[in-house]
């Protein structure tokens, strides 16, 4: 049950041939909304940066960053706000691209790291280490980060059957999502309220006081598995039109699918060690990238540029709304992606897009 | 074949309400709880068991509601996933709580069950006008759903964390339990239930037209748009009663119509029944064993569901070719 906005089929891209026989596609709509992510991503950075407690113009932030403001400026900055900045780049990045996979090999549009599992595995991993060890941050993020693997693992062994079929995955990480869901449940109602509160703010999801020592380990995971998945973008896009079509047109389904899948596990672990599991971002942005390129297949690249902005604007909006750290910045993804999500909703009815 | 299977089934939720009478976290003997059930008179024991014939009527009544209306989500919206959570049923219900909690300061489950109700029905409206009503199709009446959930928990979220003893008693809401059962609750939800099971059963022909797409169900004369419209009522009132009586009980929705298709077949007018009668089956026989495993404390019936019901769930998704929607 794959939605997809049809695009017409006739004067939609533009093919490059080169003589010697190679081709590529160059989606013009799509490479204009990916480019125009970037800036909004960037852009929010930057007044991201500027914003807090000591209130930074967007010009001195630039010249700091590339590298002679005066040196309180560059304390501030690249000591503290920069690094948070990159973790939620990075976060909301990791978070789209695993959720545009996720959707594309469930082929459902709800079929994101939330609806699975993973998210609930990871959390699980997380309350476990709170409430029941009362652990550190960084042994939390190492709960969650082992919790998210092995409910990924999990999900795929008991999906496996001759193959994972994109239905079977589905139901197999909804089962799987609720046992963690109720174990959660369990572990909050037992806790003390103190341990409870803290759950609860690891739940929502947070960029309070990251600093560098999450920067450099998403970087890295970054580096290797976007490209990674990158590369086999083009096998996903065959997929989509069924296992059997793809395999005549000479993708290996089932080794494309296994490594896909491992990589959006991975970056959907990743992202929630470092952040806690930022809700809706993995649903919402291919969703919005999707209309937004109103281009069929997975959206990769625009998703990940999408999470990004996502992210770093909720952080933004959080921080003006309701003043610095008060708020984690979960909670406004889930009313930024909600709320946009049903404007666009709202905008292609009215132009008859459905 | 499947009208034996439906008679094994009502045996079997006979059997399964007359255990949640007989066992609870205090131990009666039988001689009690047959005192209790037909010569009341007012001691310890016939009180326990008056309050566990509330629990399981509770239980009977959420759990029937709980799976037809999963049964019609998920037929309605061609799509497996979809529950009363999907719907943004459960985000409405619970966001409403919060607010009585906090705001309007109430604090007795019978005062929660209007803001519930309410809550859940606002939501299950809206979720219907924005996913298009009359041109709604399935996938936009989803995404309607999870969007309006995620600004509704982020919602919930903010006023959890913000104020702490909305957390102590949200906590333990919105784990789902049938412990806090009173006639009164249920007389409150009783007549919304039974209205909406009526509707509910009725839809099972026009639906099994909806399920084989637009075009072929308008060709064999079915109203797509009041088929919708009733089907997406009647959930939203069965699902918002349940949730209201006993907090957002997510896995039998989900599950029930699952388990049931894979013997029932794709013909919802075998399906709907099953799930009527089954899904308290589930719910009851997991509020038993919450009682029991935690003595003299009580595991709430949505954890137990869910840890129970999992495992089976995932077996018979690889056992079974699991029919398809």
């Amino acid at each position: 049950m794959k939605t997809q906005v049809m695009s017409k089929p006739a004067g939609r891209g533009r093919a490059l041939r080169s003589p010697g026989g190679l081709s590529a596609r160059l989606d013009i709509r799509a490479f204009v909304v990916v480019v125009l992510l970037l800036l909004a991503a960037l852009v929010a950075s930057v007044v991201l940066i500027g914003t807090g407690d000591f209130p930074i113009p967007a010009a001195d932030v630039v010249r700091t960053l590339l590298g002679d403001g005066d040196p309180s400026q560059e304390l501030i900055i690249n000591d503290l706000r920069l690094p948070r900045v990159l973790v939620g780049l990075l976060v909301g990045a990791s978070l789209g691209l695993g959720g545009a996979l996720f959707q594309s090999i469930s082929r459902n549009p709800l079929g994101s790291p939330d609806v699975l599992g993973l998210s609930q595995g990871a959390t699980a991993g997380a309350l476990v280490v709170i409430v029941l060890f009362s652990g550190d941050a960084d042994q939390v993020a190492l709960g969650a980060l082992g919790g998210g693997l092995f409910t990924g693992l999990a999900i795929y062994l008991l999906a496996w059957k001759r193959g994972v079929h994109g239905y079977r995955l589905v139901l197999v990480g909804i089962g799987v999502s609720a046992i963690a869901t109720a174990v959660n449940g369990y572990l909050i109602t037992k806790a003390d309220i103190v341990d409870a509160a803290r759950a609860v703010v690891w739940m929502t999801g947070s960029l309070n006081g990251r600093d560098w020592e999450q920067v450099w380990p998403l970087l890295i995971m970054c580096a290797i598995l976007v490209p990674t998945v990158l590369a086999n973008a083009r096998g996903l896009r065959m997929m989509e039109m069924g296992d059997d079509v793809s395999y005549a047109l000479g993708v290996r389904v089932e080794r494309v699918r296994m490594l896909l899948m491992v990589a959006a596990v991975l970056l959907t672990a990743g992202a929630t060690a470092a952040a806690g599991p930022v809700s809706f971002v993995a649903l919402t942005a291919p969703q919005l990238a999707k209309r937004l390129t109103r281009s069929p297949g997975p959206n990769l690249v625009p998703s990940l540029c999408m999470g990004a902005a996502l992210l770093v604007v909720a952080d933004w909006a959080s921080q003006r709304a309701f003043g610095a750290d008060q708020l984690p910045v979960g909670v406004v993804t889930g009313v930024l992606g909600g709320v946009y999500l049903l404007w666009l909703l709202v905008t292609e009815r009215k132009a008859g897009r459905i | 074949m499947r009208a034996a299977g439906l008679l094994v089934s009502v045996g079997l939720l006979t059997l399964v309400a007359l255990a949640s009478i007989a066992i609870g976290a205090k131990e009666l003997s039988l001689a009690q709880v047959w005192h209790g059930l037909f010569e009341e008179t007012g001691t310890y024991g016939d009180v326990v068991v008056g309050e566990r014939i509330s629990r399981t009527l509770l239980g009977l009544l959420a759990g029937a509601a709980l799976g037809l209306a999963g049964a019609v989500l998920q037929a309605l919206t061609r799509n497996p996933l979809a529950d009363p959570g999907l719907l943004g049923i459960n985000a409405g219900a619970s966001a409403s709580v919060v607010t009585a909690i906090t705001y309007f300061g109430v604090t007795s489950l019978t005062g929660y069950v209007w803001f519930a109700f309410l809550g859940s029905a606002a939501v299950g409206a809206l979720v219907w006008f924005l996913g298009g009503s009359r041109g709604a199709t399935p996938v936009r009446l989803a995404l309607a759903g999870t969007a309006i959930s995620a600004a509704l928990y982020g919602y919930l979220q903010a006023v959890m964390i913000m104020d702490g003893a909305a957390l102590s008693k949200m906590r333990f809401w919105t784990v789902g339990s049938l412990a806090s059962a009173t006639d009164e609750t249920i007389k409150q939800v009783l007549p919304f239930l039974v209205v909406g099971t009526v509707v509910a059963l009725l839809l099972a022909r026009p639906l099994n037209a909806v399920a084989m797409g637009d075009d072929t169900a308008r060709a064999l004369g079915a109203d797509l748009n009041r088929t919708r419209a009733l089907s997406m009522a009647a959930a939203t009132v069965l699902c918002g009663a349940a949730t209201a009586a006993c907090g957002p009980i997510v896995f039998i929705g989900l599950m029930v119509p699952h388990v049931v298709r894979s013997f029932t077949g794709p013909d919802l007018r075998w399906i709907l029944p099953y799930a009527t009668v089954l899904s308290p089956v589930l719910l009851l026989g997991a509020d038993v064993i919450g009682r029991v495993v935690a003595r003299p404390a009580e595991l709430q019936v949505g954890i137990v569901t869910a840890i129970l019901g999992g495992p089976v769930f995932i077996f018979l998704v690889r056992r079974r070719r699991t029919a398809q929607l």
